[in-house]
């Protein structure tokens, strides 16, 4: 044993790597991108030949680690909660064919969306889906449970989902870790299409045994290692319910272990059995959770309906945002003493994108074409240069979800706007522009679709992008037309260049797209940096 | 005893290695720490911030509750000021005095300076400066650090120094050196303050 000082995210690899994972599939995502990171750097995952690459998107590494579970491995997938969305389909469906190697899939949620676009709660997926959920409240549970979770997953026959939050997948503490990785046998391969068949007539039978094991999982939750019920001294208090991270919280009111009951959940589904125990311990409940109120409305649905239930629901706790220890100090009748107030001299210092960035380019030349086309609307989408929505571009007017550029420029085509210009990077273009754009094709939609190539995948932190060197081929295989397929440096200098083609493909009654292409200047000064050090060594 | 410190900055200006280097000298030291970091979107020129706690104890919390900070940590000042509510009342606020100006409606020089003159406990170094005049310009951060070492109750100004060695020691004698220059710099500077 040894201790490491670790995200949660680390310490969720590390966990996976010594539980004898056969690999990780996933796309990159704020908060979840340094599991994969991890797992890429480290010598015994690279020793043992693990699979670390990137995926296209969190679909197909959902349906990839299925895959390797079915061969008999264990596997994670990784991704943050909006990926979940996107891998949904294959997700709730694990459920229903069941594993034959451990599988678990971690989902890093972002309440406060501070890099995300929305704040659900991956809890209501598990439920949904009726699979096991795990939920850590430390770096060194998140490491301890994926030992665990794979066991869960291989002994019940169910994926795991284990849902972490921001603030654990980003914060640091020492864990205590095993020497090596455990010496996990693959099984045998699966091979039983009576199981992973989903025709009607096999799904109609296994959603039903799924249906019918969720007691016992209701039961594996009660029992759970992580989840412990810490009743205090004093006669019928206010009871508390903290799952995950929220316990943290709780614990730091020093009053909390004599003042409180405290229920820590790290395990769904929600187990009444210990509900209804603190119920009837407390003279009123409150729900601590990060993100939204899910075990706040079961807990409601457990107990009798004017039993007290305090909550995000109710106000108790902000309805929106990350928990934070003064939010769970102030619920729990501890308001916190602030002494300094911030002058109202600070201003807000949003992001912005960097100086040297090609993104920039794109925007003066595309900002400068539109000026002529007072009708023009920008649609854009998820990465860096969604940024180019504040000043000094003000350049989009839409931002929903990856790869929405294409077709919501193509929907409003269909309905009458011109120009319709999509703006996509090159690692959403792959993880879910292609589709729309064959949907353009087909129809002839008259829109221009920019891919602005930076050849990573930037907003993470410069991984790998699926589609480099591929964008004019998978254009062309789309069905583009060649003459209407440009490539474009974006640089200042070339921006009379930029601006005519971009007018001229505008001009043009269908579907085109301009690739400016320039790498990103994060990565490139990261490269020439390490080619500096090299040298000097 | 505990040590919760709010280290505050730009995007870019190097935040986390102040805490890498504080959080190595904690673990050697024998201590319990927790750091919540920002990585993703804000770290493109946004504002930053890393609340890093020690103690000799465990500890529950990620965050720092409001009004319990020991200390500021700010490599830039109205990013300093950003943090207050969370500062204790005997707390220090330790800042470059150096503004980052990346917005057209930074504050005039003579508010955040006033807003940060009347804090009970603070010392202001123009650590970009002292980088500039040493011809360091990458250690401004660790000239901050050095600045800082002195109020960091429960970590000695030698293990902190020595954990500057430990931290760049993979990048050769030199730049330990220099580090530990800039290190004693910061110091002597907030000697003087």
């Amino acid at each position: 044993m040894e201790k490491k000082l670790l995200l949660g995210d680390e310490a969720i690899a590390l966990g996976a790597i010594h539980a004898g994972i056969r690999g990780v599939y996933a796309y990159p995502g704020t908060p979840s991108t340094e599991i994969t990171e991890y797992i890429q750097r480290h010598p015994l995952a690279r020793e043992r030949g693990l699979h670390s690459t990137w995926c296209t998107n969190e679909k197909t590494a959902v349906e990839a680690a299925l895959g390797v579970s079915y061969a008999g491995g264990r596997v994670i997938a990784c991704m943050k909660h909006v990926g979940l969305n996107v891998a949904a389909d294959a997700f709730v469906n694990s459920a229903i064919t069941g594993v034959n190697g451990g599988m678990i899939v971690i989902v890093a949620d972002d309440p406060s969306m501070h890099s995300s676009q929305n704040e659900q709660d991956s809890r209501f997926y598990g439920k949904f889906s009726l699979m096991p959920v795990l939920e850590p409240s430390t770096q060194q549970e998140a490491y301890d449970m994926m030992e665990y979770g794979f066991e869960l997953s291989e002994r019940e026959k169910l994926p795991v989902l284990m849902r972490i939050v921001m603030r654990l997948a980003h914060s640091r503490a020492a864990v205590t870790v095993k020497d090596s990785a455990s010496d996990v046998q693959a099984l045998p391969c699966a091979k039983d299409p009576a199981s992973w068949v989903l025709l009607p007539a096999n799904s109609r039978r296994k959603y039903a045994a799924l249906v019918e094991q969720q007691p016992r999982l209701e039961e594996l939750a009660a029992k759970a290692p992580y989840t412990r019920y810490e009743p205090s001294d004093k006669k019928k208090p206010m009871g508390i319910l903290a799952c995950g991270i929220g316990y943290n919280y709780v614990e730091e009111v020093k009053e909390a272990k004599s003042c409180f009951n405290v229920l820590k959940i790290t395990q769904y589904p929600l187990p009444v059995s210990l509900v209804r125990q603190l119920a009837e311990d407390s003279n009123g409940i409150l729900v601590v959770e990060d993100g939204q109120p899910f075990a706040e409305e079961l807990v409601k649905g457990m107990l009798s309906a004017d039993y007290p239930v305090k909550g995000r629901l109710t106000g108790d706790l902000p309805r929106t945002g990350e928990l934070t220890p003064d939010s769970v100090a102030t619920a729990m009748g501890h308001q916190p003493v602030r002494f300094f107030e911030m002058p109202k001299e600070v201003v807000s210092r949003p992001p912005a994108l960097c100086q040297g960035c090609g993104h920039r380019d794109v925007y003066t030349a595309l900002n400068e074409v539109v000026k002529d086309y007072p009708n023009a609307r920008v649609f854009a989408d998820i990465g860096c240069y969604t940024l180019g929505a504040l000043p000094p571009f003000r350049a989009i007017d839409t931002c929903l979800d990856m790869g929405a550029s294409i077709t919501m420029a193509k929907g409003a085509a269909d309905a009458g706007v011109f120009p319709a210009i999509a703006v996509i990077g090159d690692s959403t273009f792959t993880h879910s522009g292609m589709t729309g754009l064959l949907d353009a094709v087909n129809d002839k939609a008259q829109i221009t679709v920019i891919i602005s190539d930076n050849l990573t995948t930037a907003m993470t932190g410069g991984q790998d992008s699926a589609g480099t060197n591929k964008f004019e081929a998978i254009c062309l295989g789309l069905g583009v037309e060649p003459e209407h397929v440009r490539v474009v440096v974006p640089l200042p200098k070339n921006m009379e260049e930029i601006t005519r083609i971009l007018r001229e493909e505008i001009e043009y009654k269908g579907v085109s797209v301009v690739i400016p292409r320039r790498e990103c200047i994060q990565t490139l000064n990261r490269k020439l940096k390490q080619k500096r050090a090299e040298k000097k060594s | 005893m505990k040590q919760d410190i709010i280290l505050s900055g730009v995007g870019g200006q190097g935040i986390l290695s102040i805490a890498t280097i504080i959080g190595e000298a904690a673990t050697q030291a024998g201590l319990t720490l927790k750091q919540a970091e920002v990585h993703g979107m804000s770290q493109r020129g946004g504002d930053v911030q890393s609340n890093l706690r020690l103690a000799d104890g465990p500890i529950a919390s990620d965050l720092i509750t409001a009004g319990t900070a020991d200390m500021i940590l700010s490599l830039e000042p109205m990013e300093a000021l950003r943090y207050l509510p969370y500062l204790d009342k005997e707390g220090w606020v330790i800042t470059s005095s150096s503004p980052f100006k990346n917005i057209p409606n930074y504050p005039a020089d003579e508010d955040w300076s006033a807003a940060l003159k009347a804090l009970p406990h603070v010392v202001m170094v123009d650590v970009e400066a002292l980088a500039r005049e040493h011809a360091m310009p990458k250690c401004a951060n660790v000239i901050l650090l050095g600045a800082a070492a002195r109020f960091l109750n429960i970590l000695t100004v030698e293990q902190l120094r020595g954990s500057v060695a430990r931290i760049f020691a993979a990048k050769g004698e030199a730049v330990v050196e220099m580090n530990q220059r800039a290190f004693d710099i910061g110091h002597d500077a907030a000697l003087v303050e």
